[in-house]
């Protein structure tokens, strides 16, 4: 089993996010990581080869710095890393980001048939959730989104899903792209040995050219969709606390009132 | 006038208030034309046509319904091929965003999610406004490559009753094989919890980790309100409640005109699920927990005695 994780490395969220000058994602000023909801897509990958066997490369594009969302993965266990990086790129979206990363799936199986693609249910910055169909709708094959538990049979990869009103089983033929939430697994925390283990592991820094994607392509002037203004919203300006003395609910449904909600 | 698809949500042919919003959205634009998929169109046309559908294209076959979005997000394609459609408009939930996905590659077209207001562009194409980073920006965008698609998220746009005509068309659709790859092969619905969907309700009533487990007085006073309940990951992920009813990142993201926050500390996972409220009220012991510097109005107190007192009264004051 050739399993690829696509990953991201995104703008710690307890830090102070905010934007550019030209509106992109300020990705300089705060710290970043591994987004985490795709440590969940790593721990499935590692745990279906685990099970079987096959390899686990995880795949990101993003600034230089972004391998370091690629050497959390390592350590957690993948086998091997491609970081697509290229000036070009910067301020691409989603439709661009779709372009490069089918782009080195493809190339990373040249090598080996990919089996399975395996991402998480949304970056925790952008957070559309739409990378993993567009990425499958690039490779011509079928997405499976949101699986809670995932088994792999043969060339089978049948998944659950829930939401608010049905709970549902999805099967699909292999190679597929499947998006896993963060109620699949616990990912596991990199052990001493996995640290280690990660410096000898091999990381494949690829640009465009190696693609063979136009830089026309991508990056933020070829966005099939332009920002505009990017407003900070105004703080939401605190309203009234009061300390329970035993009339808190009392106070609760008064204001409710007087609001016209009840 | 120029046709704008929409995709209606429903169930049995059931409309969701949502797709109402979608249409009064697309009216903006051009002429709304409803895309009804699966049974139960004879159901939806009246409010379809009420809310300004002008055409509604039904596609019925199994096809479209056994599996994933791919099939769908075809559908489109060739609807937007044979119609010329100047934008396409969908709900931003998980299927409708996957569609969205798609159908912008398929047909090289500039691509919104979570969209919160959908206006006609000034120099063409669609202008839009999505509320991002937890709610802590608006950013407004325009698209005017292809047919725009853009998600619309619930309760963002004031639904307009428009009489449209309503004329039913039925249309031809051919699939691929790998449209049909990932199939649907068992589907259970839950048991209806008699209270409003979680997204499209007006108020949300939500229980943290200060339930302890016990959601019995959240649900009470959900209940006297009419509202939607909610919970927050740290309830969900001790098994207090199901994760389908998680507000968070990770979760659904709710847009109510009242939000209540009972026994929530207001984490940024949170926030990023509900902060863009219309009113905020918490209930919570703790006089710092960060979910105080959004409300409206708090109450620094323990949500097993507060809760009872306000269901009480609100029941009080509806007799």
């Amino acid at each position: 089993m050739n399993i690829v994780v696509c990953v991201k490395y995104v703008p710690d969220a307890q830090g102070d996010r905010g934007f550019e000058p030209d509106h992109t994602t300020d990705r300089e000023g705060v710290d970043g990581l591994l987004s985490e909801l795709d440590e969940y897509a790593v721990e499935e990958a590692l745990k279906i080869v685990e099970a079987g066997e096959g390899e686990v490369t995880v795949l990101t594009m993003g600034p230089e710095d972004a391998a370091a969302a690629l050497k959390k993965s390592l350590q957690m266990g993948a086998h091997k890393a491609v970081l697509v990086t290229d000036e070009a790129i910067a301020g691409s979206d989603a439709v661009a980001t779709s372009l490069v990363l089918a782009e080195a799936v493809r190339k990373i199986g040249e090598e080996t048939p990919v089996d399975l693609v395996l991402t998480g249910l949304a970056s925790t910055d952008g957070s559309m959730s739409v990378v993993p169909a567009m990425l499958a709708e690039r490779l011509g094959l079928p997405q499976v989104t949101f699986a809670s538990e995932l088994t792999v049979e043969g060339s089978t990869v049948r998944i659950r899903r829930d939401d608010e009103t049905a709970s549902e089983t999805i099967e699909s033929t292999l190679p597929a792209v499947v998006s896993v939430t963060d109620q699949i697994n616990d990912p596991r925390y990199p052990s001493f040995k996995g640290i280690m283990a990660a410096k000898k592991k091999p990381v494949q820094t690829w640009s465009l050219a190696d693609l063979g994607v136009d830089p026309a392509q991508v990056g933020l002037d070829a966005a099939w969709s332009r920002v505009e203004e990017v407003t900070a919203r105004p703080p939401r300006t605190a309203g009234e606390v009061v300390a329970d003395e035993g009339e808190g609910g009392t106070a609760l449904a008064q204001f409710l009132a007087s609001r016209k909600f009840v | 006038m120029a046709e704008v698809l929409v995709l209606v949500d429903h169930v049995d042919g059931q409309v969701r208030k949502s797709t109402a919003e979608l249409l009064t959205a697309a009216a903006r634009l051009g002429e709304p034309s409803a895309v009804l998929v699966g049974a139960g169109g004879d159901t939806a046309r009246e409010t379809l046509a009420r809310y300004g559908a002008a055409k509604i294209y039904r596609l019925e076959s199994p096809d479209l319904t056994d599996h994933l979005v791919a099939p769908v997000a075809e559908a489109l394609a060739q609807l937007v091929e044979r119609t010329g459609a100047v934008a396409v408009l969908l709900p931003s939930s998980n299927d409708g965003k996957e569609i969205a996905g798609r159908l912008a590659i398929k047909t090289s077209s500039g691509l919104i999610t979570d969209a919160v207001d959908v206006q006609p562009g000034e120099a063409g194409g669609v202008r839009t406004t999505q509320s991002v980073f937890a709610g802590s920006y608006t950013v407004v965008s325009s698209v005017t490559r292809g047919s725009p698609v853009i998600t619309l998220k619930p309760n963002s746009v004031p639904v307009e009753e428009s009489p449209g005509a309503g004329v039913e068309e039925s249309v031809d659709i051919q699939l691929s094989d790998v449209a049909r790859a990932a199939r649907i092969v068992e589907r259970s619905a839950k048991a209806a919890s008699g209270r409003p969907s979680l997204t499209e309700a007006a108020i949300v009533v939500s229980g943290g980790r200060g339930t302890g487990g016990d959601f019995a007085p959240v649900e009470q006073f959900a209940d006297s309100l009419g509202a939607a309940v909610g919970a927050s990951r740290a309830a969900v992920d001790a098994g207090w409640y199901p994760h389908a009813s998680q507000v968070g990142q990770t979760g659904v993201q709710v847009s109510p005109q009242l939000y209540v926050a009972a026994g929530i500390s207001g984490a940024i996972q949170h926030r990023a699920g509900m902060q863009t409220s219309k009113t905020i009220v918490a209930v919570n012991k703790d006089p710092e927990a960060p979910i105080f510097e959004l409300v409206d109005f708090g109450v620094v107190g323990d949500l097993f005695t507060v809760l009872p007192q306000a269901t009480e009264q609100v029941n009080a004051r509806k007799d």
